[in-house]
């Protein structure tokens, strides 16, 4: 029988939690990393027993964790006790933490500010990873999203790290600024029919996509509308929270911005708003039904100065049509007095039939639906506030 | 032999119980006593000392024989009791809620 293993970042560890097909009982195994801030757990679709963790603290820095059995042992790549602590030339190890920066003179000198949020120019400054998205293909391969917002590239397994300054080289990095949570890159989808194609968000710059391996990026923001920012319509600047796709389907995303929930379907080249009948169309999260292309969910968050469901009630919202018709699922779900927020990375699907979803709140709740949504129940009810959620549908 | 006391974070990441004690060859100073303490456990590299600017991360604190060495340069002499391993040099968080 399929097992389900739901990978939780928070904001003092990492939880793995595990179950059978059925997803009715789960065992939580955590903290991992106790204490420190996990910002994102993800698996490797190559190979499900590789995992990479995003461990921070803003004492100690960043750290990147890899585990090469599921999660039951974790090492530093390229640290692991068992190997010297040296390379053959006699330079210590470690530099999975180290995130540099592209300042080579052909790409590296234009990219070196970027918009305060007083409007001056700021130089970038690495602060974390925010989420880590490992190749289709290959278990070595990863990519990590960061603060200041840039994108990073693994070809080892994690032990080092290089730039692909191209996004930056856009150009349009001194109209890039930070939203309240800092200037992060968030979001990385990789087109599994096409592998030179990828989308990125950041906030506050917007959406970009690359058609060529990372080498360089163009900004698909046409069709929002920002009427909160100086030029509501600008190329770049717009607060993306969240951007979805199916993987049968990569030419149509789905958006949670800051306000609003869009969609495209000729992959980022325009966006239609399909907000539709939300009860408020601020909110984080954004995800696709596992088989069903047009089924999509959102957590609706009342507005940008209040971080919680409207009502005190926390409904997840499903449309079946793609967006503009929505409808509320609530069964298992606390409908009052509940003022959680549910983060950007915090919600993910199984691939089970039927599909199981899930979601994590900052009250520290980790919810989950085995049939789409209809029926929720609280896998865990009293984790630290959850950064982030991801699942892994095992055989 | 120098003596440095970690904070708990830094010594659960290094996999580290007690105190470390460090052979220093040429002259014991902070950049000295830390680039020996990461090549003895890389996975401190980047956590005390900024990855790319090699300056001591913000809310990191260095102390030794009661006196608070953070801003001291890092290529000043520590102190003979440190260097003589009578006393650890401190390697502490700022105190912060969360």
């Amino acid at each position: 029988m399929s097992k389900v293993r739901v990978l939780v970042g928070t904001k003092k560890g990492a939880f793995v939690l595990t179950s059978d097909g059925k997803r009715e009982r789960w065992e939580v195994s955590g903290p991992h990393f106790a204490g420190w801030e996990i910002y994102h757990v993800k698996g490797s679709p190559a190979d499900p027993n590789r995992l990479y963790v995003s461990q921070c603290s803003g004492w100690f820095g960043q750290i990147i964790q890899r585990s090469d059995d599921g999660g039951k042992t974790w090492i530093q790549p390229g640290t692991p006790p068992s190997e010297p602590t040296t390379a053959p030339g006699g330079m210590p190890k470690g530099e999975s933490n180290k995130f540099a920066y592209d300042t080579s003179e052909q790409t590296g000198k234009p990219l070196t500010t970027h918009q305060w949020y007083d409007g001056t120019q700021h130089p970038w400054e690495f602060k974390r990873v925010w989420h880590l998205e490992p190749s289709l293909t290959d278990p070595d391969t990863v990519y990590a999203g960061v603060e200041d917002a840039a994108l990073f590239r693994s070809s080892d397994g994690g032990k080092s790290w290089q730039e692909l300054s191209g996004l930056r080289g856009h150009g349009s990095g001194p109209r890039w600024q930070p939203g309240a949570g800092g200037m992060c890159l968030h979001t990385i989808l990789l087109d599994p029919s096409n592998p030179g194609r990828m989308f990125i968000a950041i906030s506050a710059a917007g959406a970009f996509r690359t058609d060529d391996a990372g080498k360089t990026w163009r900004p698909i923001n046409r069709g929002l509308k920002s009427p909160y920012i100086p030029s509501p319509e600008a190329e770049v600047g717009h607060c993306v929270h969240r951007i979805a796709m199916h993987r049968s389907r990569p030419n149509v995303l789905f958006m949670q911005k800051h306000w609003d929930v869009l969609r495209s379907d000729n992959a980022g080249d325009s966006w239609t708003e399909v907000s539709g009948n939300l009860p408020t169309d601020f909110g984080f999260v954004i995800d696709v039904h596992a088989h069903e292309p047009e089924t999509i969910y959102v957590v609706p968050i009342k507005s940008d100065g209040e971080h919680f469901p409207p009502d005190g009630k926390l409904r997840v919202y499903r449309s079946r049509t793609g967006g503009n018709e929505w409808e509320a699922l609530t069964k298992g779900l606390p409908q009052k007095d509940c003022y959680v927020n549910v983060l950007r990375d915090a919600m993910a699907v199984d691939s089970l039939d039927k599909c199981g979803i899930y979601f994590g709140t900052t009250g520290g709740q980790v919810y989950g639906s085995a049939d789409a949504g209809d029926n929720w129940a609280p896998i865990v009810r009293d984790l630290p506030a959850v950064l982030s959620v991801e699942v892994q549908t095992l055989p | 032999m120098i003596r440095v006391v970690l904070p708990p974070h830094l010594r659960g990441l290094a996999r580290i119980a007690g105190e470390v004690e460090l052979e220093i060859k040429g002259p014991a100073t902070q950049r000295s006593v830390l680039d020996a303490l990461e090549v003895r456990y890389p996975m401190l590299r980047g956590t005390i000392r900024d990855h790319i600017t090699q300056q001591r991360r913000p809310f990191l604190r260095f102390f030794a024989c009661g006196e608070d060495l953070s801003h001291e340069l890092p290529d000043a002499p520590l102190p003979d009791a440190i260097v003589s391993g009578a006393e650890p040099l401190l390697i502490l968080g700022a105190i912060a809620g969360g």
